[in-house]
């Protein structure tokens, strides 16, 4: 369709003019003029909403919201063309089955081998063997191999030594979905451990002797301690209402040896619905002070994110402080308990801070213990009510800490950003489906590409310049405070208006000490040359000889910490007031204008130093996972120059 | 002796002292004519407090059985708690700190009796005179003079002898402007913007009352800035409703008919009293250690601090929006012109001016935009968030200023040869110092104080080697270009280095300053090695040639 107007969001008033094109994975709108030609890319799976709205005199307004927060707005000049494209998108953005979804078609161009060694970066066995286990305490348990104990659990499950294989068939049968306790994580160094399960079919007075025996075998597992923590993530409100539907929690009298512990996180529907508050308000044009902060706090988004924080920080204590082993459980489990389990992994254990780390992480108490990825992110079109924010959560608590610790992590905000990105784009196949059996069935591994094998080969994309593996922050447990006068909890913009580029900082600290690394390591093998040819000069001197010397051009080096530091230097609209004077005195701007382009550039996903790497190694890679993001940054608000609409001040 | 007959106790053993994220330390208390001191006895590492009586914003005392409790509260928003055993023995401190801290005369305050432990390199109260200013004015344009009318302080008590007018504008006709202005506070320029010769000035509000008075020589003042067949703007820090109110008390605003060459245009910028009710209402809510979210969103929203951030921050981008991107002068007032005004036109020049962004320049800003400005700093400054008797006089505009510039600073983090330190050390010396800088309400009665021959300048601390290192900004790359902040509520956050300050552990985010120090430290000392290398190489080959060629 030609002659679309894409609209900014922030300078409402400001249009780009191009070409909408449809493919059958992507959105593309092409502007038209003709030196830039800018793109943004869309993947129709990002897709969360298409709105019509009503036609006004300039054309049809149709409304793009996607799951990474950009929202599109295009003014289509026909309305039956809108029509046909908004019909298009619906269907487009809402596969039915798998097979549409864009990374059976996505290809790399890596070969078979390449793909396999990707899918074996993160290895799960490696990682309890990492944690000490299979010990005298833990085994690996062969009980659910052809899933027939929990179909939503993964085949190889660590339970404690004395947990036999009735025992666990028993505990199964006491709990929601048959998701019985397994191990999650275990602390080398005092043995305590955090398990993970559903809550008991308990009703109003239900036992089940099996079930008692696993929790005993998991405190027994602890010789250091004589209890187990029992944390119900839920609010105990809900809780008790589950009771009357033969659910519920543990009671105490029933367990020897338990501590039962409350911690209220609120369900995925209350979830979704703060984000959708706080979407709308990020949403809003030119909102105040006043309206955002309110907004905010009626979201509750960042009250739901602490409640969060501090079960993990909770459980985190109970471990490493106390050395009590804790059973973590919801409803189904594979929500609430995997955010707190995975956040007190990670204040546990400094190689969950890492890079390789934190896929692992994603793997083991995401991926493998059957979180639903396809029904919480809409891969497929399914039932709305299924859908929540609840690894987007997960996400936000680690940047939160990457805000108060900020030493403490090996990867960057843009490793978070892009992790959560492609959990909607369904450009690779870890997030596929909604368990292990499933993607089994469907042979993810041999029919798609994996995440973390494209993010690991860009890693120098995604790293900390102030990590260093001897700091003492990434050493042992982190304990964050409590209160939000201690850890401020903030709104992350980077995120949830990442879109904006107007809203962020203009100049980001990371890539400039990122550019400034680099050059350090270039300075370092030119002094270990330089050093050689001195050497060698002095020796040949004596000899009487020349060198043939090749001066390098140092001014290139400079240049690479002073491109980074680029700015988007344009003014937003300050004042509604300021319409009166039309003429713009040709002469200004220009080096505001140049400097916008340049920090455009800047803003592509990965920095423009770094990207020519993954340009070499395989152009299609880079351009598809360029376009979604690339694209998007498009706001350059300039009101300075804006003059139609001239509305004049009223005195 | 003075102070001797206010110090009832002029020691105290076995204090115990409790702050918050240290653990409690026991030592001996000791109470000078200008200092609390509290030295831990421990022979390993001695710990010692000094805090400035003048910095203690309100104390409180409770007793449990003999043991006293003085909460002492500080002006930079310190909160600490003594233990003091005996309870006539903290009565007497008690009241002893409580006199010491409110002391009337502005002669007996800390400053006049400061003698620096360092040599003085170069004399602050020196660093940064109008003439300097002036010449380098003067190399860009010659449409303005430096105006000695002022010299006794005889025509605006809040202005410096000094200031810089339109050429075209004598003597004569500033005195009749300076009738038509509140406080006298004729039009001066405040800023000259290079690149197109558009300029900033600031004023009061003109007296036009209700009947619409109007002064011929304002109105030539005023126009003098503007080039042939070009127009301005007056931005009016007042909305465009208390600005027709001021009307009715002999103030008003410039209209149309008189000015037909400007726009006016009305910010909202709030004044005084409710500035710092936000800035109590922010404090307490920083301050409650309660564990829910939803207090503390409410509570910060309550506050209104962030608002007045944003409004501040607008009204300066719009100055300078009209300066660079309209091509148009400008002429700031609010009321009186010596606090909102200040705010707008000293942001706008940061946003517009790569110099203001360097140390140097910064403090070349400060100094012009509000010491010689007449920004009340005294009056100001008097009381800070935890104070409980309500002057109407304090406001913390100052602090609201440097949060702002926090707050670019923060969205423009490698522009700024300063860091964060360097505000807050600006902040805790407006509010409590024993440098003479900030003492006073204006020029005259600095003069009158003597301070420059009586007291010591900040500035000459502040610029010792030794002091600038703290205060650098590792990132700094020099940046000519204006830069845009944005004011979008997303982009604005509660200024956490002064705010939760004393609440937070700093540890880490400190530790992280120090990794990026390092990291570039390091790369400066690879380049240096690199280019001495280099030449070392460079000098034998050319040795080698010439050995060749020999």
């Amino acid at each position: 369709v030609e002659n679309v107007r894409l609209l900014d969001r922030v300078s409402s008033r400001k249009a780009a003019l191009g070409t909408l094109y449809l493919t059958a994975t992507h959105v593309i709108f092409v502007e038209n003029v003709s030196e830039t030609r800018k793109e943004t890319w869309v993947l129709h799976s990002q897709i969360s909403s298409i709105e019509k709205q009503a036609t006004t005199a300039t054309g049809c307004p149709l409304l793009i919201r996607c799951k990474n927060f950009q929202v599109i707005q295009l003014i289509i000049p026909q309305e039956r063309d809108c029509h046909d494209v908004y019909i298009s998108l619906i269907r487009l953005a809402r596969p039915v089955k798998y097979e549409e979804l864009y990374c059976f078609s996505f290809n790399p161009k890596l070969d078979k081998e390449e793909r396999e060694q990707g899918w074996k970066l993160v290895d799960l066995n490696e990682e309890y063997n990492r944690m000490g286990i299979p010990n005298n305490y833990w085994q690996i348990s062969d009980v659910n191999r052809d899933y027939g104990v929990c179909d939503s659990y993964p085949t190889e499950v660590y339970v404690p030594k004395s947990a036999t294989a009735h025992i666990i068939v028993g505990s199964s049968k006491f709990r929601s979905r048959r998701r019985f306790p397994a191990l999650s994580y275990y602390c080398k160094d005092n043995n305590a451990s955090i398990c993970r399960s559903s809550q008991p079919l308990s009703g109003f007075s239900a036992r089940c002797l099996e079930d008692e025996q696993m929790l005993q075998a998991i405190r027994k597992a602890n010789p250091g301690s004589d209890f187990i923590y029992v944390v119900d993530t839920r609010p105990k409100l809900n809780a008790m209402a589950n009771r009357a539907a033969g659910k519920g929690y543990e009671n105490e009298d029933n367990y020897s040896n338990i501590k039962f512990q409350f911690i209220g996180i609120e369900n995925i529907h209350v979830m979704r619905n703060s984000l959708q508050k706080m979407l709308e308000v990020c949403e809003l044009k030119s909102p105040s002070m006043s309206d955002f902060l309110w907004g905010l706090e009626n979201s509750g988004w960042l009250k739901h994110i602490k409640a969060i924080m501090d079960a993990g920080i909770f459980i985190a204590k109970a471990v490493a402080e106390e050395g009590v082993s804790v059973l973590v459980h919801c409803s189904d489990g594979w929500d609430r308990t995997a955010q707190v389990c995975s956040v007190a992994s990670l204040l546990l254990d400094p190689y969950y801070r890492t890079m390789k780390g934190f896929m692992v992480l994603i793997e083991k108490d995401w991926v493998s213990f059957g979180h639903k990825f396809n029904h919480r992110y809409g891969n497929l079109d399914g039932d709305p009510k299924e859908i929540s924010p609840v690894i987007d959560q997960f996400i936000e608590c680690v940047w939160q800490l990457m805000e108060q610790f900020p030493c403490a992590f090996e990867f960057n905000e843009r490793f978070l950003i892009h992790i959560q990105h492609h959990i909607y784009s369904c450009q690779f196949g870890n997030f596929l489906c909604n368990s292990q059996k499933e993607r089994r069935e469907l042979k993810i591994q041999e029919r798609t590409y994996s995440l973390w094998d494209h993010l690991w080969k860009n890693r120098a994309d995604y790293l900390n310049p102030l990590y260093r593996s001897e700091h003492s922050q990434t050493q042992g447990t982190l304990h964050p405070q409590m209160a939000p006068c201690n850890f401020l909890y903030k709104f992350w913009s980077g995120m949830y208006n990442r879109f904006e580029k107007g809203l962020h900082p203009r100049q980001s600290v990371t890539d400039y000490l990122m550019a400034v690394k680099e050059e350090t390591q270039q300075l370092e093998e030119e002094l270990e040359v330089l050093g050689e040819r001195l050497a060698n000069l002095q020796k040949l001197q004596l000899n009487g000889n020349k060198v043939n010397s090749k001066q390098q051009d140092r001014s290139k080096q400079l240049g690479l910490s002073a491109s980074s530091n680029s700015i988007a230097n344009t003014p937003q609209e300050y004042s509604n007031d300021l319409k009166s004077f039309p003429s713009r005195s040709p002469s200004q701007g220009d080096e505001e204008d140049s400097a916008l382009i340049l920090t455009q550039d800047n803003l592509k996903s990965s920095d423009p130093d770094l990207s020519v790497n993954s340009d070499q190694e395989s152009g299609v890679e880079d351009l598809s996972c360029r376009s979604p993001s690339a694209g998007g940054c498009l706001p350059s608000e300039d009101s300075g120059k804006d003059s139609d609409e001239a509305v004049c001040l009223a005195v | 002796m003075e102070f001797a007959e206010l110090i009832k106790t002029p020691r105290a053993d076995n204090v115990v002292l409790h702050r918050p994220f240290y653990l409690a330390v026991e030592g001996t208390l000791c109470l000078t004519g200008h200092h609390l001191i509290f030295s831990s006895r421990r022979q390993d590492n001695a710990e010692e407090l000094w805090l400035l009586h003048s910095n203690i914003d309100s104390i409180e005392k409770r007793f449990v059985g003999s043991l006293g409790t003085i909460i002492i509260k500080c002006k930079d928003l310190r909160i600490i708690q003594l233990d003091i055993p005996g309870m006539e023995e903290c009565l007497n401190i008690a009241s002893s700190i409580e006199a010491l801290s409110t002391l009337d005369s502005v002669t007996l305050m800390y400053p006049f009796f400061y003698r620096p432990m360092f040599e003085v390199a170069e004399d602050g109260w020196r660093s940064f005179l109008p003439d300097q200013e002036f010449e380098l004015l003067s190399s860009v344009t010659d449409e303005w003079r430096l105006s000695c009318i002022n010299k006794e302080f005889s025509v605006c008590p809040s202005y410096p002898p000094v200031v810089i007018v339109p050429k075209s504008i004598d003597d004569e006709a500033l005195r009749k402007v300076a009738m038509f202005r509140h406080g006298s506070r004729f039009p001066v320029l405040s800023y000259y913007h290079k690149k197109n010769g558009m300029v900033m000035m600031r004023s009061s509000q003109p007296l036009t009352g209700t009947n619409g008075r109007r002064c011929k020589e304002d109105e030539k003042l005023v126009n003098a800035t503007l080039r042939p067949g070009k127009r301005g703007y007056i931005i009016d820090t007042r909305s465009l409703n208390v600005a027709q109110q001021a009307r009715a008390k002999g103030g008003g605003f410039e209209q149309e008919v008189y000015y037909p060459q400007w726009r006016r245009i009305h910010k909202c910028i709030e004044r005084f009293n409710i500035l710092q009710e936000s800035l109590i209402k922010l404090v307490e809510a920083c301050n409650d250690q309660s564990h829910n979210m939803d207090r503390w969103l409410s509570k910060l929203e309550a506050s209104n601090w962030l608002t007045h951030i944003k409004e501040i921050l607008t009204a300066a981008c719009l100055a300078a929006q009209c300066i660079d991107r309209e091509g148009a002068s400008v002429l700031v007032h609010g009321t009186e012109g010596t606090d909102s005004t200040l705010q707008v036109t000293s942001l706008a020049q940061i946003i517009l001016d790569p110099r203001c962004r360097t140390i140097r320049g910064f403090e070349s800003l400060v100094v012009r935009e509000w010491l010689q400005a007449g920004h009340p700093f005294q009056q100001r400054c008097a009381q800070s968030a935890y104070s409980n008797s309500k002057q109407k006089w304090e406001a913390p505009v100052f602090l609201l200023f440097l949060d702002c510039v926090w707050q670019i600073l923060r969205q423009f983090p490698c522009s700024f040869e300063f860091n964060e330190h360097f505000l807050v050390m600006l902040f805790e010396h407006a509010y409590a110092s024993q440098f003479g800088t900030f003492l006073g309400n204006n020029e005259n009665e600095r003069s009158k104080l003597k301070l420059p021959q009586k007291t010591m300048s900040l500035w000459s601390w502040v610029n010792r080697p030794e002091e600038l290192g703290k205060f650098k900004n590792p990132l700094f790359e020099a940046n000519s270009l204006v830069i845009w902040p944005s004011v979008a509520p997303q982009s604005l956050q509660l200024w956490e280095g002064v705010f939760l300050r004393w609440n937070r552990p700093s540890k880490f985010l400190d530790e992280a300053q120090e990794e990026m120090i390092n990291i570039i430290k390091y790369n400066r000392e690879l380049q240096a090695k690199v280019n001495a290398l280099r030449r070392q190489l460079a000098e034998l080959e050319t040795d080698d040639r010439m050995q060749e060629n020999l």
